[in-house]
C-alpha cells in the first residue's frame, strides 16, 4: 500500500465521519418523533412501538395542509417573476449593448453582501405605508427584489457562455433582440433557469425573518416561518415538535434529492464562475 | 445571502465585471432603449432593496418609536452601538461565530480535499455529495429545532458524553453561560461543513495533476505540496467558501432566534437578532437601524479583503 492509497483511504474515512456527523441529528429527531406523545425521550432510542401516527397528528396540529397551500402561493408569486426579471436583465447585460452595463451589474452584485436583517426595519414601514402588512405580498415583493442580485448574476453568467454569433445569425434572419431572446436564447437557457428555479424555491420556502416580521398570522407565512410559531406553541412537546420539524423539512429534502444532479453540479460550478 | 444558506455564490466584487465581457463584443450599438431589458429587475431591486437601504441610514440618525414624531439625534445611535459594552459584545459574538461558521468548515474541508486529491468520482462521491448537502437545503429554522434537541438535557450530546464516561460535564449546552455561544457556533459548522468540503473537493479535481507529479519529482514534502500546489490552486474556491460562510456568520438570525433568542443573558445575542429585538420589541427604530448599518459595514469590511486576495485575476 503506497502513500497515495493511504492518503485516499484517510480522506474517505474523514468523509465518512463528516457524513455521520451530518446524519446523527436527523437520526435522533426521527427516533424522537416516533416516541409516545407526552413521554420524555432521550437522545437516540428506538421505541418499542413506533408511533407513526405522530406525523398525522403533527400535520393536523400544525395546520400543515393550509400551510402547504400558503407556501406554494408565495413560491408561485416569487419564483416565476424572479426568473423572468433575472433572465431579461441577464440577457441584456451579457448580450446587448446596455448603457453602463458594467456599473449596473456591480450595483446588482453589491446586493449579495447586504444582510436581510439590515433591510427588515425599513421594509416593514414601507409595507405598512403600502397597506400590505399581514398579506403575502409583503413577503413576495421584497423576496423578488432580494433575489435579483443572485438571479441577475446567475443568468448573466449563463448568457455570457452563449456565442454572440447566435444573436447575429438571428439578426440576419430579421429577428430583433426580442425575437432572438424568445426563440433562441430562452430555450437554450432552460438548464440555467431550472437550477435557478430550484434555488429560489428553496430560499423562498426556507425564508424566516421576512415571514415572522411581515405576517402575524402563521397560516399566511412560509413553511419556515410557520415552524417558528409551531415551536412557540408546542415547544414543550418534543415528540410532536420533532414530527412537525421533519414534515416541514421533508419537501426541501425531496426536491433536493430529485433534482440533485442539476442542483449540486450547477451550484458547485456556478459558485466559482464569477 | 444573509441567513438563507444554500451557497449564494458570491462573484468577484473587485474585478468580476471585466473577466467575461472581454471575450466578446455584444451585438448592436449601445442604445438607451436597451435599458428596457434591465428595467424590471432594476425597478423591484431599487424599490425594495436600495430604497430601504437608504431609509435605514436615514432612520439611524433619528430617535423614533415607529409611531410618534422622530427626533434628529445625529450620530448618537452610532456612538451607542460602538461604545456601549453590551452592544459591542453583540458584535463580538458575531465575530466569534466566524470561527465556527468559517474557520472550522474550511479547515476540515481543506483537509479532506487534500487527502483525496485527484480521486476519480465514483459512487462514493455521489453518495457523500447527497448527504453532505442536506444541511444546506433544509430550513435553518428546522436545523435550529433539531440541534435544540441534540443539546438538551436528555439529548444525544449528553447521552454520548455519558456513554464514554464523561457524564461529569453533561449539561444543557445552550442554556449554560459558558457553552451557549460555542454550541450555537457548532450548529453553523454543521451547516457549512458539507458545502465547503464539496466545493473544495470539486476545486481540487480541477488542479492539473502534472503539478502534483512535478512536486513529487522535486521531492517536495506533503506540507510543501499543500502549501505550493493545493492552496494556490484552490484560491478561488476558498474565497467563495470564506465569503459565503462569513456572511452567514455575521448575519446569522434563524439559528439564534430559534435556539436561544440571544440568551442566556446576552451570551449568544448577535446583530441580526438584536436588530429584530430593538425594532420590533423595544420600538427603538433608530437604534436598530444604526445596528443594521454597522452590520452592513462589518460584512463589507470582512469580505472585501477576502475577495481582493482570492479573486486576483489569474487567467
Amino acid at each position: 500500500m503506497n502513500a497515495r492509497t493511504r492518503s485516499t483511504l484517510a480522506g474517505r474515512g474523514l468523509l465518512v465521519l463528516f457524513m455521520i456527523a451530518t446524519l446523527v441529528p436527523f437520526v435522533t429527531i426521527f427516533s424522537t418523533a416516533l416516541q409516545p406523545q407526552g413521554s420524555i425521550p432521550t437522545g437516540v432510542s428506538w421505541p418499542d412501538d413506533p408511533q407513526w401516527h405522530n406525523f398525522v397528528d403533527a400535520f393536523r396540529v400544525a395546520n400543515l395542509g393550509p400551510l402547504l397551500g400558503s407556501s406554494l402561493l408565495i413560491v408561485l408569486g416569487v419564483v416565476p417573476v424572479a426568473l423572468l426579471f433575472a433572465a431579461l436583465a441577464g440577457y441584456g447585460l451579457a448580450q446587448l449593448k446596455v448603457p453602463f452595463a458594467g456599473a449596473l451589474f456591480l450595483v446588482f452584485v453589491a446586493g449579495l453582501t447586504i444582510p436581510f436583517e439590515s433591510l427588515i426595519t425599513p421594509l416593514y414601514y414601507q409595507m405598512q405605508e403600502l397597506g400590505l402588512l399581514g398579506s403575502r405580498w409583503a413577503i413576495i415583493l421584497p423576496l423578488i427584489a432580494l433575489f435579483m442580485p443572485f438571479g441577475v448574476f446567475w443568468m448573466r453568467a449563463h448568457f455570457q457562455t452563449v456565442p454572440v454569433e447566435l444573436s447575429e445569425a438571428a439578426a440576419l434572419d430579421g429577428a430583433g433582440p426580442w425575437g432572438a431572446f424568445r426563440r433562441i436564447h430562452l430555450p437554450l437557457a432552460v438548464p440555467a433557469l431550472s437550477s435557478l428555479a430550484i434555488l429560489l424555491f428553496l430560499w423562498t420556502w426556507n425564508q424566516f425573518i421576512l415571514a415572522i416580521v411581515m405576517v402575524d398570522d402563521p397560516l399566511k407565512r412560509t413553511m419556515a416561518g410557520a415552524l417558528g410559531a409551531f415551536q412557540g406553541r408546542y415547544g414543550t412537546d418534543i415528540v410532536l415538535l420533532s414530527a412537525g420539524a421533519l414534515l416541514i423539512m421533508a419537501p426541501t429534502i425531496v426536491v433536493f434529492l430529485v433534482f440533485q444532479r442539476q442542483f449540486s453540479q450547477a451550484l458547485l460550478q456556478g459558485a466559482v464562475k464569477g | 445571502m444573509s441567513s438563507s444558506v444554500v451557497a449564494a455564490p458570491v462573484p468577484s466584487l473587485v474585478d468580476g465585471a471585466g473577466a467575461a465581457t472581454r471575450r466578446r463584443r455584444p451585438v448592436g450599438r449601445r442604445r438607451w432603449g436597451q435599458l428596457i431589458w434591465v428595467a424590471p429587475a432594476l425597478a423591484v431591486y431599487a424599490f425594495f432593496v436600495l430604497r430601504p437601504l437608504i431609509t435605514s441610514v436615514q432612520y439611524s440618525l433619528y430617535e423614533w418609536n415607529g409611531i410618534g414624531v422622530a427626533t434628529f439625534v445625529g450620530g448618537a445611535n452610532y456612538v451607542e452601538v460602538l461604545t456601549d459594552p453590551e452592544q459591542l459584545g453583540i458584535i463580538a459574538n458575531a465575530v466569534v461565530l466566524v470561527l465556527f461558521f468559517t474557520v472550522i468548515p474550511v479547515a476540515l474541508g481543506l483537509l479532506a480535499a487534500a487527502l483525496m486529491h485527484g480521486l476519480p468520482s465514483g459512487s462514493f462521491t455521489t453518495v457523500s455529495r447527497s448527504v453532505l448537502f442536506i444541511p444546506q437545503v433544509i430550513p435553518l429554522v428546522a436545523a435550529g429545532i433539531v440541534w435544540d434537541w441534540v443539546y438538551s438535557t436528555n439529548g444525544i450530546a449528553n447521552q454520548l458524553l455519558s456513554a464514554v464516561g464523561l457524564g461529569g460535564i453533561t449539561r444543557p449546552w445552550l442554556a449554560d453561560f459558558d457553552t451557549a455561544l460555542p454550541a450555537v457556533g457548532l450548529i453553523g459548522s454543521w451547516v457549512q461543513l458539507g458545502l465547503c468540503t464539496l466545493l473544495l473537493l470539486t476545486g481540487i479535481a480541477k488542479i492539473d495533476p502534472s503539478l502534483y507529479e512535478a512536486a513529487r519529482l522535486d521531492g517536495a514534502s506533503r506540507l510543501q505540496v499543500f502549501r505550493h500546489v493545493t492552496l494556490p490552486g484552490l484560491r478561488r474556491e476558498i474565497g467563495v467558501c470564506v465569503t459565503v460562510t462569513m456572511i452567514a456568520a455575521l448575519a446569522s438570525f434563524d439559528i439564534v432566534y430559534i435556539t436561544t433568542q440571544g440568551g442566556p443573558g446576552n451570551q449568544t445575542m448577535v446583530p441580526g437578532v438584536e436588530i429584530y429585538r430593538l425594532a420590533f420589541s423595544e420600538r427603538e427604530v433608530g437604534q436598530a437601524s444604526a445596528m443594521a448599518v454597522v452590520l452592513m459595514v462589518l460584512v463589507l469590511v470582512a469580505i472585501l479583503p477576502v475577495q481582493r486576495l482570492t479573486q486576483r485575476s489569474d487567467q
